[in-house]
């Protein structure tokens, strides 16, 4: 039983200098056969095996991570939650999420620093207020908080922001979710680390898989840089390499992997209280509690792996945050970073059963998926351990591109991909 | 960002061009015998390769003319560029 993290023990450790703090997770060799291996250490990896061996029951799991846990797009998002999306089947699957993100912190005892600072969508054209509008009714027909705000209200609720008239995009409108905000991005790993850790899943980092080992229709297991690990079932929760995964399994998934760029300023005292995403302009704004500026860019239109974007998506992304915010015409920007997403034909995940029995894939999140990480976590758990999909992901299966029955979020999701 | 060699134009820097993703999917002959699986294969289902990829171009802000790339998709490196109905430069 791990030690609980309190006021408590924090005053206990401060006597011995914090030196003898309990590792959080240890660091094994994997062993010979695990009932399931998660191939990605990130966030949705972690959350998965959380909760395979929470609510399932499930004992003999292993997480494996090429690098170290949290150290790929979950380290590199701009942590933003919100579940204000247009359609029911993304409405139900992201708010299911927000909903686990407000008990996350007590579930965890683990603080992932969860703020409900709202998230608020700005509308710079006649058709961006009419479907802000049109998805404000959705959202409440859906039962997700969301409020239409003109002009002024906007300005009251963010007061830096200019709302002229005269700039090239002005300000029309807007929409809030005050449920949304952001959260520590590595403390949701570290946390779902722990925990999953603690009911005996086994964490493997420095361990990149090269192979998936088949038999007809079947897996058998994975080659890996640490050897063989011999498994019935296989979850791949591998984000912008999901494709590389698939590869080796002999599959092709509907997927296209993309730079997507973020940056953040140098710390300054407290400016902006909230989360604001402009889908227009492509700029996407808030602060973190060390005081930085962090600021979301676009993907780029070409596929890579490099994790490094164009210099000209940071360039549009800083003139429109500068012509709507002036205040920030002097601040200068300490990181700019890309991460590599994948993103489906309709902007929607896939969380799914393969046509390979015992292979699963939680990909396609595109440039929203860490907003998603505890419901996602939750219902790929589902879909490993039932072999059947929990109702809310239900409709993002790989059978959708089939089918033709597509949950297309393409801007109609409060931003543009 | 990267610098493309445009056929047509000669050297640019990739903020004129536009990526038309992977590069010779056939359109089916027949398209009124696809099978669903057949048209979500042709529609949706890519490579996405990570390492060299043979992809398609357009210069969007130059010639508007589409043509072939063949670029490393890990490090950003092209190899080739040929024009449209010309043979890819390695068997693919």
């Amino acid at each position: 039983m791990k030690n609980k993290y309190s006021i408590f023990s924090l005053v206990k450790n401060a006597f011995s200098y914090h030196e003898n703090w309990e590792k959080a997770w240890k660091d094994p060799e994997p062993k010979k056969e695990y009932e399931i291996v998660i191939i990605g250490g990130g966030g949705h990896g972690l959350a998965t095996a959380y909760y395979l061996a929470k609510k399932h029951n499930l004992k003999n799991i292993a997480v494996v991570e090429k690098g170290w846990i949290g150290g790929g797009n979950t380290g590199r998002n701009t942590t933003i939650i919100r579940s204000n999306y247009l359609w029911d089947a993304s409405a139900g699957l992201y708010d299911h999420a927000l909903k686990i993100w407000e008990g996350l912190s007590q579930e965890l005892n683990y603080n992932v620093m969860f703020s409900q600072r709202g998230v608020m969508n700005l509308a710079h054209n006649l058709q961006d207020v009419r479907d802000l509008k049109r998805r404000t009714h959705a959202n409440r027909l859906n039962g997700i908080d969301a409020v239409y705000l003109n002009t002024e209200q906007v300005k009251k609720f963010c007061p830096i922001i200019n709302t002229s008239p005269d700039i090239r995009y002005p300000v029309l409108g807007g929409t809030l979710q005050r449920r949304a905000g952001t959260a520590r991005h590595d403390a949701v790993a570290w946390g779902y680390a722990r925990g999953a850790d603690e009911m005996g899943v086994d964490i493997i980092q420095n361990c990149e898989v090269k192979g998936i080992k088949r038999n007809g229709n079947s897996v058998e297991g994975i080659e890996t840089t640490k050897g063989f690990i011999k498994t019935k079932k296989i979850g791949v929760v591998a984000a912008g390499h999901s494709s590389v995964i698939a590869n080796m399994a002999g599959l092709r998934l509907p997927l296209e992997s993309k730079p997507l760029q973020a940056l953040v300023s140098e710390p300054v005292k407290p400016i902006i209280d909230t989360v604001v995403m402009s889908n227009a302009v492509h700029a996407y704004v808030s602060q973190s509690d060390k005081g930085e500026l962090v600021i979301g860019a676009g993907t780029d239109d070409y596929i890579s792996y490099s994790q490094k974007g164009s210099h000209d998506i940071v360039e549009g992304t800083l003139n429109a945050i500068l012509e709507l915010y002036p205040i920030f015409s002097r601040m200068r920007m300490l990181r700019q970073w890309g991460g590599i997403v994948d993103i489906c034909p309709d902007a929607s995940p896939i969380i799914s059963k393969t046509s390979i029995k015992g292979l699963y894939f939680n990909c396609g999140w595109g440039t929203g998926g860490f907003k998603a990480t505890p419901g996602s976590g939750d219902l790929f758990a589902h879909t490993i351990a039932n072999d059947e999909p929990h109702k809310l992901n239900a409709a993002f299966n790989l059978n959708r591109f089939v089918s033709g029955d597509l949950v297309d979020e393409h801007g109609a999701a409060a931003v543009a991909h | 960002m990267f610098v493309i060699n445009c056929p047509y134009c000669g050297e640019r820097e990739q903020s004129e061009f536009k990526a038309g993703g992977e590069a010779h999917i056939v359109r089916p002959k027949q398209p009124t015998e696809l099978s669903d699986d057949q048209w979500a294969e042709y529609l949706f289902m890519r490579k996405n390769i990570k390492g060299i990829q043979f992809e398609r171009w357009v210069h969007t802000h130059g010639c508007r003319k589409w043509f072939n790339v063949v670029r490393d998709t890990s490090n950003d490196e092209i190899t080739a560029v040929y024009k449209m109905g010309e043979k890819p430069p390695t068997n693919k």
